[in-house]
């Protein structure tokens, strides 16, 4: 019976509309795999561009330092704040899925695993945003 | 009729002996070159972002001064070879999971192989062949160091 095969999967049956109360769906185990899915393809479809970006400086100063101006932009700066954010977050959540893969004790600590994953990203977050921002908001001298 | 079912413990037979396990070697490259792009590319955002004026700062001259050095010739190619296929494989991986037309697999998958090449032979091309003073570049463009023809 697939209801019943459902069931033992099922924890708690809450009259709650929130569609948790499996092992896996709806937690942290769910959450960090969809963000690491979401940021990596945002962070590939940047290294595209980025490459070609780049290759200005084999066409010539002027065409490098114009593609650049644009990266200056105070929208563009948001942007590349938010990338770095996805970054951090993708490197971090990488490290912990390499624990649960290779360290032994992986598996039993991944639920302290993602929480100290998301603690070091807000860190890396207070650390590297305002040193951007301030680089992207003000006049250069 | 009555169908043997495999016990759930049986290990995978092997397709057969002696073939490569690309799948495999897939999954460990994830880990690995993950490590090392954690390195590269905080390393990458350090320098050009966060020391000095970061982006302020960048132009063609502060990629001239950074590739007058093999170290961040090397440096920027690596990265730039274990990040497209990092990132390529791991695009593989989302299409196989959601595209499932056959033939639209096959275009994206495609499209993902012809990419990754031609962004990691021209990656790999301007990096080594980048010349700050070449005759190429107009002399109103010229960095000042460079010989004046």
């Amino acid at each position: 019976m697939p209801n019943e095969a459902v069931s033992t999967l099922t924890t708690a049956r809450s009259s709650s509309k929130r569609p948790a109360g499996t092992l896996y769906r709806g937690n942290t185990g769910m959450w960090s795999w969809v963000l690491h899915r979401i940021t990596g393809v945002a962070i590939y479809f940047f290294l595209l561009v980025h490459v070609l970006d780049t290759a200005m400086i084999r066409v010539s100063p002027g065409a490098y330092d114009a593609v650049m101006s644009t990266y200056k932009n105070p929208i563009m700066g948001l942007g590349e704040t938010a990338l770095v954010i996805a970054i951090m977050f993708h490197a971090f959540n990488g490290l912990r899925i390499i624990l649960i893969d290779f360290w032994s004790k992986g598996a039993k600590y991944q639920r302290l695993l993602f929480w100290i994953v998301i603690a070091v990203w807000v860190i890396g977050t207070l650390g590297f945003a305002p040193i951007h921002l301030h680089n992207v908001f003000t006049e250069p001298h | 009729m009555s169908t043997i079912i495999e016990s759930p413990r049986q290990p995978q037979q092997r397709a057969s002996k002696g073939r490569v396990n690309w799948e495999k070697y897939g999954w460990i490259y994830m880990r690995a070159s993950g490590v090392l792009l954690i390195i590269l590319i905080f390393g990458h955002l350090f320098v050009n972002l966060v020391q000095g004026d970061g982006i302020k700062a960048i132009d063609f001259a502060f990629v001239a001064g950074k590739y007058a050095t093999p170290f961040w010739q090397i440096w920027d190619v690596v990265m730039l070879w274990l990040a497209m296929i990092h990132g390529s494989n791991g695009m593989r991986t989302i299409v196989n999971d959601y595209a499932s037309n056959p033939t639209v697999r096959r275009i994206l998958l495609g499209a993902l192989f012809v990419a990754a090449v031609v962004l990691i032979v021209l990656g790999t091309l301007v990096v080594f062949t980048f010349d700050p003073c070449s005759t190429l570049i107009p002399a109103d463009q010229a960095l000042s160091f460079c010989p004046v023809p």
